[in-house]
């Protein structure tokens, strides 16, 4: 089996005297697609903003191989390579599609400003391998045809494309991706699932996700962390998962 | 009212409009970035001026390199306020930042009475400003195209940041969401001081130039150009770089030209850089090139 490379143990946020996490062990390996489920407000969003160093966590530890992320600052963490999307969507509205990729290239850059200014040296090499890469990932993505369009100009779905495009040019090892299939049919969560399964296998990179798609989460996902109002309640494939009944309580209710 | 009078007047007023565009320019752009409203940015110009003075009258250097150490010790004092004042309230509502600025502008002016002391002092023009060109009747300054010829060049160097650089797509990007830009692997805090950066050294030309033609330099000497730039800002469409070019032209004309047409009213110069303020933010808060606001 390869190895461990996102690992969180004991990770738990507070904010004031609500327990909004508590006690998450989670453990993606090399090349996995984890899915992280459970009920509204179970705290999947927070592990995710812990992770990312959004919120501090009160306590709990997080590794990205063998490394000690706890708590690093936001820039670091994603530099590092761990990158995500959003619940609700959130790109640079007044950008280009293109320039909205581009943001994400910025901690991949090695020329100095003294060579930005006179456009000399790496600049020009650097910003072509830039936006050659923010290129490829929109192709990748099926956004090549609206390039220099505004970012606030695409339909929803689209705009879901162009904010895993923008994750993925930090050219991360772990992309961790909050609620891709919200608001998509039937039809687009399919086809989103493909284009997934693409990614995972064309860029080699370990996938964890938030969903409530219950059949999206079961069909692209090798592992599934279940928890409920903070507390993880249960881990394993989701064929485990399905016919587990603290999960089934936590969905449904537990009958009294 | 002949046609060279009016002619002289526009040329007037575009070198004040100028040097209104010089100093908004800042004051948009770190608004922009970081939704502050920088009122410590007039008293800037009133530092870069001192240093020019000391420079020039105190240290005889000569006149480009007192300037050029003027810029650059203005722009650090950008970064140093950004770092000292604003960063530790970067996460604070955003009248506590607003309040400081106040504080931090309160400081620069009462540090220059304590230190250097409240009487104006004469700033020297070098003679290369001096002199105009004369046809027929109108008089060109050397200054008054100077002040243009540089601030066109700034101008468009700031664009061109702006839209064309990666620091500016940072810059554009900051000041849509903080937090993602942040997730996106990006040194907020660099991003942030290059703007400081920016604006400081436009405030310091800005001042300079001030300087050059109402040649008093005391402590309280940016209040009135740093509010009028603000208004200027503010009229453009505060956060638009373009925007506050054009207010502060706007802004420069509109006040020669008032007190052209009606001599009687010189004493309601200042007054009309705010009644325009007032009429802007009851018919178009966003200002001219602003966005609209969501109906």
């Amino acid at each position: 089996m390869s190895e461990t490379l996102l690992r969180t143990e004991g990770l738990t946020v507070v904010f004031g005297g609500l327990v909004a996490l508590s006690g998450l062990d989670l453990e993606i390996r090399r090349g996995e697609i984890v899915g992280l489920i459970g009920p509204n407000g179970a705290g999947k969003t927070t592990a995710f903003n812990a992770i990312t160093g959004v919120v501090q966590p009160s306590s709990g530890r997080i590794f990205l191989g063998e490394e000690d992320i706890t708590a690093r600052p936001a820039p670091k963490i994603a530099a590092k390579g761990i990158a995500r999307t959003f619940q609700q969507i959130r790109l640079y509205d007044d950008l280009t599609v293109i320039e909205n990729v581009m943001v994400a290239g910025h901690s991949s850059v090695r020329y100095t400003f003294l060579e930005a200014v006179t456009g000399l040296g790496r600049f020009s090499a650097d910003e072509k391998r830039i936006s050659e890469y923010a290129e490829y990932l929109l192709e990748l993505m099926g956004l090549s045809d609206v390039i220099s369009a505004k970012a606030s100009a695409l339909p929803y779905g689209r705009q879901r494309k162009l904010e895993i495009a923008r994750a993925l040019a930090l050219r991360p090892t772990v992309l961790l991706l909050d609620e891709p299939v919200a608001g998509m049919n039937p039809m687009e969560t399919k086809g989103f699932a493909d284009l997934l399964r693409r990614l995972h296998r064309e860029l080699n990179l370990t996938i964890g996700l938030i969903d409530h798609d219950m059949g999206f989460v079961m069909n692209v996902c090798h592992k599934i962390k279940v928890i409920d109002h903070g507390v993880p309640i249960a881990w394993g494939t989701p064929n485990e998962i399905r016919t587990d009944q603290k999960v089934i309580a936590a969905y449904l209710g537990t009958a009294a | 009212m002949d046609t060279a009078f009016v002619i002289q007047q526009l040329i007037f007023g575009i070198t004040l409009g100028c040097l209104y565009s010089l100093i908004a320019i800042g004051y948009t752009m770190v608004y922009g970035v970081i939704r502050l409203i920088n009122f410590a940015h007039g008293d800037l110009l009133m530092v870069a001026a001192y240093i020019g003075f000391f420079g020039i009258v105190i240290y005889h250097l000569p006149w480009p390199v007192a300037f050029g150490i003027s810029i650059l010790l203005t722009a650090a004092l950008g970064i140093l306020i950004d770092r000292g004042a604003y960063k530790p309230l970067r996460d604070s509502p955003r009248i506590s930042a607003l309040i400081t600025a106040i504080g931090v502008s309160f400081l620069l002016e009462n540090l220059g009475i304590v230190i250097i002391g409240g009487r104006p002092k004469s700033f020297p023009r070098p003679s290369l400003f001096e002199g105009d060109l004369q046809f027929d009747q109108l008089i060109l300054p050397y200054l008054s195209l100077w002040v243009l010829g540089i601030t066109v060049m700034l101008l468009t160097l700031v664009l061109l940041i702006v839209h064309r650089t990666r620091v500016g797509m940072a810059m554009r990007a900051l000041s849509r969401d903080f937090e993602t830009v942040r997730l996106m692997g990006v040194d907020v805090d660099r991003v942030i001081s290059f703007t400081f950066v920016l604006g400081s050294s436009l405030a310091a030309v800005g001042g300079i130039f001030w300087c050059m033609k109402y040649p008093a330099v005391e402590p309280f000497m940016g209040v009135i150009p740093g509010l009028k730039a603000f208004v200027a800002a503010v009229l453009g469409g505060i956060g638009s770089v373009s925007g506050a070019a054009l207010g502060g032209l706007l802004l420069g004309l509109a006040e020669v030209l008032i007190v052209a047409i009606q001599p009687e009213w010189s004493g309601y110069r200042d007054a009309v850089a705010f009644t325009i303020l007032i009429a802007i933010l009851l018919t178009r808060p966003t200002g001219i090139m602003g966005e609209e606001l969501p109906k």
